[in-house]
């Protein structure tokens, strides 16, 4: 695919557009459809084009293992960090009322932050599966 | 979407049967926005039509590509079908109709989550306010079941940066 | 009653056809299409249960008074995320099933299987 010179260039192009819509998405998922998980996904699939055009390899240098394997668990981290927070402040474990002064400021924001673990890690595990499959090689039987 | 379906079941090139099950993906994403889901039509469309017929073709690249001639009738298989049918649709005609608001699933907590969503998060998507905030421990759960795929991935297909003349599994 | 109804009955139609490649076909990528078909049918019931007819999607703003039910579409959300991840693990013991015996085919796996006992 290397070398079809219209497939690069569009991609090239493409790329930021999809990851701003894929930010777009996550951060208006409280005021239109969208959210986490649908986020998650378009961004991933920017990678993904990337991927399938110029090759797993430079991809693989783009986003490499390390920083999909942190992302993956951070997500998850976030997502239960957030409850035991709301633990430690005084209420009950994802209970956001006590996040903030104000409950329905706690809310928001625990949303906003719920919201923001479940897009990372989306993001990253579809990424990974992605190159996993991709670079898969055939083992010698 | 049913003439996709029927052609799924009698095609067996397998390509063409990974892309007419993105096809069946796409529509019923539009049946979704049909019917007024549009959170869920955004996720089926970008999942079903997107990451489910990228893996396909990914799998289809590393195994076969047409499948083999079926070597016995299925005649079991068809009976059980036609009476799972019948009786799914003898239990259909005890539902409410189709459109109406009598239907038990809007009267328990359904209309409370719309009237207060609003007021208690300062979110309009009702959806996002139920999964993140009301329902927000299912939605803990899930991302586990999707961190757990993503590592399942992980160990049973190795390294993705494996070179080719390493014998061993490396480990993560 | 035929026009209240026509909805739920395409779905089951759509449904049996799914568990149908399911349980007949033999070939494994094509049991996990058949898979995903039937896990989007359910999903196409569960969103008409929630549909209300002059209703409009359950976004607050001026000017709507008429919501389709929420909570359907919650639970869907859940379900579709959670089989797109049935399906990358399935596609990825596909592939290892193909390394390790050489065919994707139900009946030579387990006539293999069978011979080795």
């Amino acid at each position: 695919m290397r070398s079809y010179l219209v497939l690069r260039v569009v991609s090239k192009l493409l790329m930021p557009f999809i990851l701003l819509f894929a930010l777009y998405v996550q951060f208006h998922g409280d005021f239109g459809p969208g959210g986490g998980f649908q986020a998650g996904v378009i961004f991933a699939s920017a990678f993904i084009l990337y991927a399938l055009i110029f090759g797993v390899k430079d991809a693989g240098a783009v986003l490499p293992r390390g920083i999909l394997r942190f992302g993956i668990a951070m997500g998850v981290l976030l997502y239960a960090g957030v409850g035991v927070f709301n633990l430690l402040v005084g209420g009950n474990f994802l209970d956001y009322n006590v996040m903030a002064k104000d409950p329905t400021l706690g809310q928001h924001l625990g949303i906003w932050l719920v919201e923001l673990g479940v897009g990372l890690t989306v993001a990253s595990v579809m990424v990974t599966i992605f190159f996993t499959f991709a670079g898969h090689r055939d083992r010698p039987q | 979407m049913a003439i996709t379906v029927i052609a799924i079941v009698k095609i067996r090139n397998l390509f063409a049967v990974v892309m007419l099950g993105s096809i069946f993906s796409l529509l019923a994403a539009a049946m979704f926005v049909v019917l007024d889901a549009v959170d869920v039509a955004f996720t089926e469309a970008s999942v079903g039509a997107g990451i489910s017929t990228v893996l396909a073709l990914g799998t289809l690249a590393l195994t076969t590509d047409r499948e083999k001639k079926p070597m016995h009738t299925k005649l079991v298989p068809l009976c059980v079908v036609f009476l799972t049918g019948a009786a799914l649709i003898y239990g259909t005609l005890d539902l409410a109709p189709f459109g109406s608001k009598n239907a038990p699933v809007h009267t328990h907590v359904g209309p409370t989550y719309l009237a207060e969503a609003q007021e208690k998060t300062t979110v309009p998507n009702v959806v996002t306010a139920v999964l993140a905030s009301y329902r927000g421990y299912d939605t803990l759960g899930e991302v586990t079941v999707i961190f757990t795929a993503g590592i399942g991935v992980i160990l049973l297909l190795g390294n993705w940066r494996r070179e080719r003349d390493s014998g061993d599994d490396q480990n993560a | 009653m035929f026009l209240d109804y026509f909805n739920y009955w395409i779905v089951v139609f759509l449904m049996m056809a799914g568990f149908y490649i399911v349980i007949a076909h033999d070939n494994l990528i094509k049991k996990i299409v058949g898979l995903n078909i039937f896990q989007a049918s359910v999903f196409v019931l569960y969103i008409s249960f929630g549909k209300i007819t002059g209703g409009t999607a359950p976004i607050i703003a001026e000017g709507f008074s008429v919501y389709s039910n929420p909570l359907p579409h919650v639970l869907i959300l859940t379900a579709i995320v959670v089989g797109v991840a049935t399906t990358a693990l399935g596609l990825a013991l596909v592939v290892r099933i193909n390394e390790a015996y050489g065919t994707i085919e139900d009946d030579e796996i387990h006539k293999a299987d069978e011979e080795e006992d």
